[in-house]
This record gives C-alpha cells, structure tokens and sequence, in this order.
C-alpha cells in the first residue's frame, strides 16, 4: 500500500515545465507590452520617486514608519523563529526507510508547554498594542496650529477638487503645499469630502490614507520636511475608472509657494480669441469654471490656471500638446469611462480650444 | 433490510443515464450532497479562478489595453464574489456534509431534506450571480455582470452609480446561498449534537467536527446581518429608501459596518474548517496523535468569539476616533494567540512523529508555512498606523490570499487528495499529485510574494492598470507568471481527478491506516454509512481496534 518516498528526480519534471511555461508567458507579455501605448507618463513617473510608505517626507509617515519597522521586526523574528522549528522538525522527524513498522510514542500534550506558548504571544502582543495605541493618538490627536494651511478636498469620480477657503483659490488634482520647518512648524490639515461615492486620498510618502466619504467630513494632515512632487492615488475602489485617479502633491519653499498663491488668485487673462468663443458656446461651460469668463460649471475641475498643472485627466496623461488635443477629441481614448463626453468638434475647433486652454497660465 | 439495500444497489447500476442523474437531483443523501457542493465549488473555483487569470494578464504590463476597465471591475466583483460565496463557502460546508455523520456515526444529517433545499437554494443563487452576465443589462444597456467590488461600498450600489440590474443580481445571489448556508448550519449542529454514536462524548468528537459546530455557529451569526444588509440595499434600489443613499441623508459607513460585522467572521469561517483538516492530515501523516487536543478545540472557540469583535480593522482609515482605532487594534491583535497556539500544536504534533511526506502531507505541510506569514502580515495589518498605509493596497490583496489560497486552498487539496478514497474507492495519482502539489508551491508564491511589496510600493488595489515608471513592472510581470503557473498546477489537478476516477489505484476501505471513524466503513461508504452503529471508546477508535495492547482510552 505504501508508495515509495518522492525522489529529488520526479520533483525535476515541474520544473522543467516551469521553465518552458515562462518562456511562453515571456513571449507573450512582450507582445502585449509591444501594443500598450503611454500618454508620456513614463518619463515623468520615472522623475517622481515611487510613492513608496518606507520613504517617507513629513510628519505622520515618519512615526508610520517608525512603528512599522517595530512591527516588521517582531514579526520578522517570529518568523524565524517559528518557520525555524517548523522547518527542523519535518527534516528531524521524517520516516526513513525501513521504519515504518512501529508507530512512534504517542503524546496526547503537556500543560506546562502549552501554557508558555500561550503567556509569550500575550506579551509579545501586549507591547505591540502600546506601541500601535501610541502612535495612533500621536497622529489623530494632532490639534492644528493657528498658522496651519487649511485645504478642502473633495473626491469625485474620477478626480480631485481642491480648495483653499482662506485663500479663495480652487484647483484640481495637484496641491501646492509650503515645506515646513520644524522649527516654526507649518503644517496642512486637510478636510476631506466626496461629491459621489467613497474614494480614500493616498500620498504615501506624506501620510497614511483617509478615506473620503459622502456625507461625511474626515480630516487629516501632512507636514513635510523636503520640496518635491509627491505622487497619490485614490485607495478605495470608486468605480470605472478608479485606476486612473492620481493626483500629486507639489511641495515648494515658502516663497515659491507664495508666489503660486499669487498667480492662482488672479483670474485669467481675459483673451477673445475663437477658442474661447467655442469653450463658451458649447457645453464645456456646463461642467467648467474658468474664472472671470461666463464658464461657471461645478460638476468637472475647475481650469483657471489649466496650464499651471502637470498632468491631465487626473494624473492619466501628461499636460502635453498632442495629449491635450486627444483629450478634447475623445477623452475616452486617454481615461476610457471618464464622464466628460466626446464634444463632437472639428479639428480646426480642437486646435482652437486646446490654443486657449494653453493660454490659461 | 439487507435484502432491500442490495436490490436497490442492483436497480441503481441498471439505471439509465439520465435516471442515474435523477437520482442525483432527488438525492437527500448527505454523501450526495456534499460531494455535489463540492463539485459545484470546483466548478466556480475554475470559472472565477480564469477570471483571475485574466486580471493578471491586464496586469502583466503597465498601461495595458488588453481588457477594459468595466470589463475588468466586472472581473475582480466576481472573481471575489464567486471565491468567496461560490467556491469556499459551498466546498467548505460540503465537506461537513460528507465528513460529520460519518465521523461521529450517523446514518445522515438530522434533516436530510433541509440539506438538500439548502444545497439547490446554493447552486441557484450561483447560477443567479453568473446569469447577470445575461440578465444584468436590465432596461438601461448599463452593463452585464456587477461591477462594484465584492464588499460593494455604498453609495457605489445605488441607482444613481450603478444602473441596470447587475448589482440586483449579485444582492439576490448573496441572499441565497446565505440562507442555504443557514440551513446547513442547522443541520451540523444539531447532528453533531444529537446523533453522536453510542461512547462518543463531546470530548471524544474528532477535531474536523468540533470546529464544524464552531464554523456552524458563527454562521449563524454572522450571516444575518448580511442578509440584513442586502435586504436594506435591495429597498434603496427598489423602494426609495435612504439607508445607504448618501445623496438623500444615508450613511455610507452603515454599509461598511453591516458588511464586515458579517466579512471578518466568513474569513474565519473559511479558515477554521481547515484547521480541521489540518489537525486530521498531520496527525495521521505524523503517525500520532494530535497535540493538545483540548487546547485545540477551545483556541478555535476563542478565535470564533475573538472574531466576531474585529470587524472594524478593516476600516481604520476610513476616520474612526483613536480610541475606536485602538479598540480594534487590540481586539484583532488578541486573534494572533489562539492562532499562535494552534501552530504550536500543530508543530508539537509533528515533532517525534514518522511523518510520511505523501501529498495530503505535503499541503499541510506547506499550509503550516504560509498560514505562519499569513498571520503575520495580519499582525502587521492589525497595527492601525501601518495599516492607515497599507489598506487597499496590494500588501492586502498579497495578505489575503496568503490566507485563502496559502492555507484554505492548500488545505483544500490536502482534504481532496486524503479523502477522495474514501469518497470514490480509488485514490488520487501521487505522481500527477506531487506535480500538482509543486507547480500549485511555486506558482502560489511567484504570485503572491512579489505583490506585498508592489502594495508597499505605492500599488493600490483593484486599478485595472497601473502607468510605466512607478517601480511596479517587474513585481507585476512576475506575479503574472506565477498566476498563469497555478493555472496550470489546477489542471493538472483536474486531470488527475478525471484520470483517478477512471483508472486510480483501488483504495481499500483505510488506504492511510488512519483512525477516525469514517475509514472504518467502505470506501465508497454505503448509503446507510454503518451496518451497524459504532461504538466508541476514544477519540480514535480505529486506533483502538488496531493497538489493542495500547489503546487510547487508557491515557485521555
């Protein structure tokens, strides 16, 4: 009745198909890698640094880390430890030929081992709680300071409202956030909103998530330490196009970031060219804000100071030319879902509307 | 009595094809039955686990355009949906319906006929939730098959976000296959309770029953306020209530509470019969008995009690106040002590035994493993702050399926390939098993380790593509691989299962000379399971019957 014991030569065979399996898998994911495109987002990603938790620029993520690395750790050595004992005894107590015909002692337990390994993971979990309670209230009873930089975000499908109520300015899917330094801390806290469904707002290296809630008002805050672009997305799943909704954070030293302020307050230059006659005489105006123009539509972001973002379509492609034209043709080409429809405009109109929109700086 | 049982073998081997298959529709017979849950299960685990397949190949490579975005939302709803309520679910509890009355003695379950109304409210709410690919358009052309995760946050269910009837199909198909697992909750129970055969106390019941009762209980509690749920998002779509509609006054937590008050607990429910198994296999393939019964026994009872008041781990980002964040730190933190004991036992089973590395041993063996680094990603999971940057992320889709695949699944196979003998006569191929066993190994984690880090990269879970240049191509490619891997690992295991059947070695009514009391009768077991109801003396009575000298008895 008893087989043979498995020989290291039969467990050869699956791997011999493995390999062929990932030469055929590799064909074949090159072919597919041949037929994706790329809006320019590449380059660009490539100039962020991943938004990687373990690297982390400001205040929350900091002590995130701090504890996540002790958590790493316990469980780490847990590991190896366990996996260790584990490991030994399949390799001490396997049956050897010839041995097969006693059975081995039978223990039906032991209550002193049993209690030691009940008493230890209780302590090893009771300093991990007091670890993990600790930070928890470190960064949720944060109180803002009076000079903290307030901002309003708002989640729709698929992009980010954003809104600064002291300082009158309304942008979208890129925040400008001052550096902050520790020594006269300046640091954003952040009302979070949603205008439809659940989304959750993610910059890794700047804080944990929070999710953004209809009906509800969350709030949380950032403070980082070094300028740079953050790069976020949204962590809850929000339908259709959920992958594509990015959005970055610009973190500028004060003076630059006055200066933004500045620029964003004004309201754009007022041209009368053919491409804004066509952004205002079809339904753009409906869903698009462009202050100081009749445009005055609250259901897409708002386009101001198109120009002085980075991306388009909410992180999806790069705020170039030929990205910007494809989007007004169809952008269902760049952001299939998007809910801005197809506008149905002739090339020459396109042209127009695109040479507008890049005048918006 | 004999007489009648052999005609109506007789009559049964001369049936027609199609009355064999009545015979298989009218069957109350809980062998039946189970092994008709389980087939079911399998069935659904290939449709959702191609769905997989799919996902990964869209994921293979950055700004991919090989499926959709709907068409992939489509896919990760049903593949969740399905692996959750189509495949573990109905395999899980049609083990319990094959091992319970045969392990401790019965003849069936205590309400035949209530096991069989519970099986086909299953197998239709199935097919309900795979038919939305047909029915789902409803009047609007708004989409075929639910496309809104399987855990469905509102407001994203309500008719202003989710038109057609897609998500009315997947609320329908959930609220079935809940109340046919209700039913079989029922019947564990009570047959566990009441027919135990003569000599088998409480504390002589095999562990797979013990935590069958435990599993049993927990649906019983958890399942309703699912259905509750479901009912309440059925009035908002249908009869304008507000329970869930944000737009008019609801609130979008209610749902997220609703939802893992019933969630957490269904893992535990998935995960605690495999501990059953686990401390069936490993003993026998140890050639001793289980460690610390008593201890095992009643840290699966405390992880049942302990499960039920972690549901909002799963929703510390979503602003909790610290002390409610801490509250369910510490309570999902505590889980980890039962779950460390019951590896400790598991290892102290092990430990000075003969063990006999056949395949069921091999997927314990690997289960022990991964259930190990499962759990301590839960821990790291459970530290809120972390988990404030790792929810939604990959790191828990790389989690979760360390779980689902990593120890329910293995022990899912580690349960088929030690008692399909006993369930067909002839045993399963071990060198088609052992080819399984090590592509399913490698597949497993070519998938599924890489994806914890792309989680910590920054890679949120359930986005249909990701753009080039973020640091994800390489662990996403690899992944990829490792998911088409054990693809193949499952057909290998298929083919084994159709070859087995035909051409398998015969087993022998105790092909793994092991000791409970469902290898004491033949294999396949007759309908009526005993001739003659045991009686037993031990927890191991076959044990017993072959150790005279030394039985049992003498030392529990």
């Amino acid at each position: 009745m008893e087989l043979p014991e498995s020989t290291p030569r039969r467990r050869a065979r699956p791997l011999r198909c493995i390999t062929r399996c990932l030469v055929v898998i590799g064909i074949v994911a090159a072919a597919t890698c041949a037929a994706a495109s790329d809006w320019g987002m590449g380059a660009a990603n490539s100039r962020l640094a991943p938004p990687d938790m373990f690297n982390p620029v400001s205040t929350p993520a900091y002590d995130i880390e701090t504890l996540a690395w002790f958590a790493i750790a316990v469980c780490a050595g847990i590991a190896l430890v366990v996996g260790a004992l584990l490991a030994y005894s399949i390799i001490r107590f396997r049956s050897r030929a010839g041995d097969e015909e006693r059975e081995p002692p039978q223990v039906y337990g032991s209550n002193p081992i049993e209690f030691a390994w009940t008493v230890v993971p209780l302590l090893i979990v009771f300093v991990l709680i007091l670890t993990t309670a600790r930070t928890i209230y470190t960064v949720e009873a944060a109180i803002a300071p009076p000079n903290a930089i307030r901002i309003r975000v708002i989640g729709h499908q698929w992009w980010w409202e954003v809104r600064y109520p002291g300082l009158k300015i309304v942008t979208a899917n890129e925040i400008h956030v001052p550096v902050s330094d520790p020594a006269h801390p300046t640091p954003t806290f952040l009302d979070l909103e949603s205008a439809d469904v659940a989304h959750s707002f993610w910059v890794p290296r700047l804080a944990g998530k929070t999710d953004v809630i209809p009906n509800r008002r969350n709030t949380m805050w950032i403070e980082p330490r070094r300028p740079g672009v953050y790069l976020g997305q949204c962590a809850e799943f929000c339908g259709t196009e959920h992958a594509l909704m990015l959005l970055r954070v610009v973190v500028e030293p004060r003076a630059q970031w006055d200066q933004w302020v500045a620029a964003q307050q004004k309201t754009a230059a007022a041209s009368s060219d053919r491409g804004r006659r066509i952004f205002e005489s079809t339904a753009c105006v409906n869903c698009h804000t462009i202050k100081g123009t009749v445009a005055d539509g609250r259901f897409g972001p708002d386009l101001t100071h198109f120009m002085s973002r980075e991306t388009i379509g909410s992180g999806a492609a790069m705020n170039t030319h030929d990205n910007l034209r494809i989007w007004i043709k169809d952008p269902a080409v760049i952001k299939p879902g998007a809910l801005m429809p197809r506008m149905n405009l002739s090339d020459a109109d396109i042209d127009a509307v695109a040479g507008y929109l890049e005048s918006l700086h | 009595m004999e007489q009648e049982i052999a005609l109506s073998a007789r009559e049964q081997a001369e049936l027609p094809l199609l009355g064999r298959l009545h015979e298989w529709v009218v069957t109350v017979d809980h062998k039946r039955l189970g092994l008709m849950y389980i087939g079911g299960g399998l069935l659904f685990f290939v449709v959702a686990g191609l769905q997989a397949v799919m996902m990964r190949l869209q994921l293979a490579v950055p700004d991919n355009h090989l499926v959709p975005p709907q068409v992939f939302n489509r896919f990760l709803t049903m593949h969740g949906t399905a692996m959750v309520f189509l495949v573990g679910m109905p395999i899980l509890t049609g083990y319990f319906n094959y091992l319970v009355p045969l392990m401790v003695g019965a003849r069936d379950l205590a309400f035949p006929r209530l096991n069989s109304f519970g099986f086909w409210l299953w197998f239709f709410g199935a097919l309900l939730l795979y038919f939305s690919y047909i029915g789902g358009d409803g009047l609007y052309g708004a989409g075929s098959a639910p496309d809104v995760g399987w855990f469905a946050y509102a407001p994203l269910t309500e008719r202003a976000f989710s038109r057609g009837n897609s998500t009315d199909y997947w609320i329908l198909s959930i609220f079935l296959t809940s109340v046919g697992s209700t039913a079989t909750a029922v019947n564990i129970i009570t047959t566990a309770f009441c027919m135990r055969c003569r000599g088998m106390t409480l504390g002589k019941m095999p562990v797979v029953v013990w935590l069958a009762v435990v599993v049993a209980f927990m649906m019983l509690l958890a399942l309703p306020p699912l259905s509750a749920a479901q009912v309440m998002l059925l009035l908002d779509r249908f009869a304008g209530a507000h329970f869930f509609d944000t737009q008019a006054g609801g609130s979008a937590l209610l749902w997220q509470h609703f939802f893992w008050i019933f969630g957490h607990p269904e893992v535990y429910i998935l995960v605690i019969p495999v501990f059953g198994f686990a401390s069936e296999i490993i003993p026998v393939f140890s050639r001793k008995v289980i460690f610390g019964y008593q201890v095992m026994v009643a840290a699966s009872i405390a992880i049942a009690f302990i499960s039920m008041g972690v549901w909002a781990h799963h929703m510390f980002a979503v602003g909790m106040t610290p002390a409610g964040n801490a509250f369910f730190a510490t309570s999902t933190m505590l889980v980890a002590v039962p779950t460390g004991i019951k590896i400790f036992n598991w290892i102290g089973t092990i430990w000075g035994g003969k063990i006999r590395l056949r395949v069921p041993m091999l997927f314990s063996l690997a289960f022990l493993f991964q259930f190990m680094i499962a759990g301590l990603t839960g821990i790291m999971l459970a530290v809120a702050p972390f988990d404030w940057q790792l929810t939604d992320t990959y790191f828990v889709v790389a989690h979760f399926h360390y779980v689902l695949i990593g120890a329910i699944v293995f022990m899912i196979f580690a349960a088929s390939y030690y008692w399909f003998p006993k369930a067909t006569g002839r045993m399963l191929n071990e060198r088609l098993g052992q080819v399984h066993f090590w592509l399913f190994l490698i597949g497993f984690h070519l998938t599924f380790d890489p994806l914890h880090f792309a989680g910590i990269h920054g890679m949120p879970r359930r986005i249909y593509t990701y753009q080039p240049g973020r640091g994800l191509e390489g662990l996403n490619l690899i992944a990829s691989i490792g998911a088409v891997i054990q693809a193949l690992a499952v057909l290998v295991f298929v083919i084994n299962v159709v070859y087995s059947l035909a051409w398998g070695e015969e087993a022998g009514p105790d092909p793994w000379d092991a000791w409970t009391l469902e290898w004491s009768t033949a294999s396949p077991p007759p309908e009526y399971n005993f001739a003659v109801e045991p009686e037993v003396y031990s927890r191991r009575p076959l044990w017993d019957l072959k150790h005279p000298d030394d039985p049992d008895w003498l030392y529990e």
